[in-house]
């Protein structure tokens, strides 16, 4: 059957090819960046006026017709919105749940992290800064933040652990392709909470020229308002599409992997006010109880890191805990602060998936569908194959949000499998 | 005595003010070093409760705070270390927010009043933040002592001035601790804003290596506070020798008149 376009029947739907529309813009935070009781802004006062600065100027230009046209324009022309959702029959037949896909791989630079980026470059020129820095877990952040600092004629320095230098070598050099520069971040475990506090460290210092582009919904206000807002897009165009393909019913379920948690807080954004089932999937690591993980919501307890008040891995002396993940971009011991008020008021829950299940979801998906997704994302097929017939009843409809492809992993994922290094 | 209470008595006494910064938990010997640093003509000392995640920090801090950890360093071990140690000038912890938040705003604040413990500096907490701590550390009798930065607004910088207990302590530049071979051109005007907008002593911090810088910052300011330049030498191995020889030095360039 053809669903008549119209957009009276809310059966108008984005289409690849379509210009970017976008949807009204959400709700503010409570005062100073609160979501509940989390949020808010624990930095050096260094900082404070910076911020300041950084959340009048995004008010504005959130509001404004010219900055969203613009803004939807680049992500139409150059970021290559909207992207598809895709119904997968094939693992559909195999899970017994109906399976979509909201298609974040098909973007320019492969995840969802070019919305965000594209959105901070024009806040930067704006603001008339040059130089903008930048934290990287995979490598996805810091290649999308060194696009869009070409794109506008910025400087980029990207800040990566060390750890995530070796096994995301393939993006480091796309990277330096783009003509950023990327320092190794050796201090503590050398993964993405310490590339976090040397961006932090540098921007101390350079706050008057530079713009800090942070990636993921944490930080202090106004970041994780902002990147919500830009990421917002991910949620919104699913929502119709989906709409369109269930003949007007929205998904019982909406999924997500959770890093920071801006693809699923993007997703979460455009399904809050509908009655699916939000569901975010962490990384499980080794298994809960083996210590080795990065489940911040399901694991953690209340804290402050990286200026904002939320839920983080922590030892009985607020020490923070190093996370593990086979992917680099879930590796974070914290977790944004609007997904901390989503579990604490119930409108979200928040689950996990190990390592070994990703592996196994991102070869179930690559199999069945074709589709390699990055690690990341194969968290939430992992975790959908392992709960398809018991927390997700079967004949369910379930959009999972496919944050990135694959191809960034594929190295380690041959090492993995094979236990063999690819020449 | 209250810090601010000493340290304007210092003040009046016509002596520029010099507060040294020790890690705490440096090593198992660290209140010694303390001790040795008191002697040596401190007006006041900064104790560390390392973090894991000290974004203030550069290099040597940071590598001080992870040593101490390695070697079971706790915020609450070392301030009831400190209970004990009968150190003869005031104490204020350096800490992030949060180890306090983790152990709990009240239980922070009890504890450090039990320990003896006048003040507290928490560098990510600032003035928009400081409801919950402050509050509870006013009700402990712990002055909270409040950072103004290069950056902040006229406007702030007042609000700052009348929020601070204890002292204020002005960013002497723009960036986190370390060393540096030059004073700051941020640093003269630090001071100088501070001390035109309050009567609290005004101390500048961050960057100051050596005699001669602190001399150059303390002339826009009651004194100045010594962190990585004394850690670095305590990581060298200097031990409370090293550490006592390097504060008179620092007391001599201050107190030199020419
Ligand atoms: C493809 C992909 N998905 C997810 C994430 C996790 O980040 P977030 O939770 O902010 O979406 C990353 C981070 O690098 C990523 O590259």
């Amino acid at each position: 059957m053809k669903v008549p376009r119209t957009r009276e029947s809310a059966l108008f739907a984005p289409r690849r090819g379509d210009a970017v529309t976008l949807g009204p813009p959400g709700p503010e935070p409570v005062g100073l960046g609160r979501y509940g009781e989390f949020g808010g802004r624990f930095v050096p006062e260094t900082l404070v006026p910076a911020l300041e600065e950084l959340e009048a100027e995004f008010r504005t230009a959130w509001a404004s017709d010219a900055f969203r046209l613009e803004y939807a324009t680049l992500l139409a022309q150059y970021a290559g919105r909207p992207t598809p959702v895709t119904e997968c029959h094939r693992l559909s037949e195999r899970l017994g749940v109906r399976v979509f896909l909201k298609r974040e791989d098909l973007t320019h630079t492969g995840s969802h992290k070019i919305n965000n980026v594209l959105g901070q470059a024009l806040l930067t020129k704006r603001m008339g800064k040059q130089r903008v820095i930048a934290e990287t877990g995979a490598g996805q952040h810091g290649v999308a933040t060194a696009t869009a600092c070409a794109l506008f004629g910025l400087d980029c320095i990207v800040f990566m652990g060390a750890v995530d230098v070796e096994r995301q070598a393939l993006n480091v050099f796309r990277m330096q392709l783009l003509g950023a520069e990327v320092i190794p971040v050796t201090s503590g475990s050398a993964t993405l909470k310490d590339a976090i506090n040397d961006a932090l460290r540098d921007w101390v210092a350079s706050v008057e020229s530079t713009h800090y582009c942070i990636g993921s919904v944490v930080g202090p206000h106004p970041f994780p308002w902002i990147v919500r807002e830009f990421q917002r897009i991910v949620g919104d165009e699913a929502r119709e599409q989906t709409r369109e393909m269930l003949g007007g019913a929205d998904p019982d379920f909406v999924v997500a992997c959770v890093g920071g948690g801006s693809n699923a807080m993007g997703t979460f954004a455009g399904f809050l006010e509908t009655d699916a089932e939000l569901i975010g999937v962490e990384a499980a690591g080794l298994g809960l109880e083996s210590g080795r993980h990065g489940a911040s919501v399901s694991r953690g307890v209340p804290g402050a890191l990286h200026g904002a008040r939320s839920l983080y891995l922590q030892d009985e002396d607020g020490q923070i805990l190093e996370a593990h993940s086979i992917s680099a971009g879930l590796d974070y011991p914290g977790v944004g602060p609007e997904h901390a008020a989503l579990a604490a008021d119930g409108r979200a829950s928040y689950d996990s998936a190990t390592d070994a299940e990703a592996l196994a979801g991102l070869q179930e998906l690559c199999a069945t569908e074709g589709i390699m997704p990055a690690l990341e994302p194969a968290h939430a097929i992992g975790w959908l194959m392992r709960e398809a017939g018991k927390r997700v009843p079967l004949g369910s409809t379930v959009l999972v949000t496919l944050s990135g492809r694959g191809d960034k992993d594929a190295m380690q994922v041959a090492e993995l499998l094979t236990g063999e290094t690819l020449a | 005595m209250t810090l601010e209470s000493s340290l304007r008595a210092a003040r009046e006494s016509g002596r520029k003010l010099l507060v040294p910064y020790v890690t705490g938990g440096l090593g198992h010997g660290w209140l010694n070093i303390v001790r040795a640093v008191a002697d040596a003509g401190a007006d006041a000392i900064e104790i560390g409760i390392p973090f894991s995640d000290p974004v203030m920090d550069g290099r040597t801090i940071q590598e001080a705070s992870q040593r101490a950890l390695d070697i079971g360093a706790t915020p609450a071990g070392i301030i009831d270390q400190l209970a004990g140690a009968d150190i003869a000038v005031p104490l204020a912890v350096m800490t992030y927010y949060n180890p306090v938040h983790h152990m709990g705003h009240q239980r922070f604040a009890q504890r450090l009043a039990g320990a003896g413990v006048q003040a507290a500096i928490v560098p990510d907490l600032p003035l928009d933040e400081l409801n919950g701590w402050a509050d509870a550390a006013d009700a402990a009798g712990v002055e909270t002592v409040l950072l103004a930065a290069p950056t902040t607004s006229d406007e702030r910088l007042a609000a700052i001035c009348a929020r601070s207990r204890g002292f204020v302590y002005g960013i002497a530049l723009l960036g986190i601790t370390g060393e540096r071979t030059e004073l700051a051109v941020e640093a003269g005007e630090m001071g100088r804003r501070l001390k035109a907008a309050t009567d609290l002593p005004v101390l500048l911090g961050l960057g100051i290596s050596n005699p001669s810088q602190a001399r150059e910052a303390a002339a826009h300011a009651d004194g100045v506070i010594v962190g990585s330049a004394l850690i670095r030498r305590l990581l060298e191995g200097g031990g409370s020798e090293g550490a006592a020889a390097f504060v008179r030095e620092l007391r001599e360039g201050l107190d030199r008149d020419d």
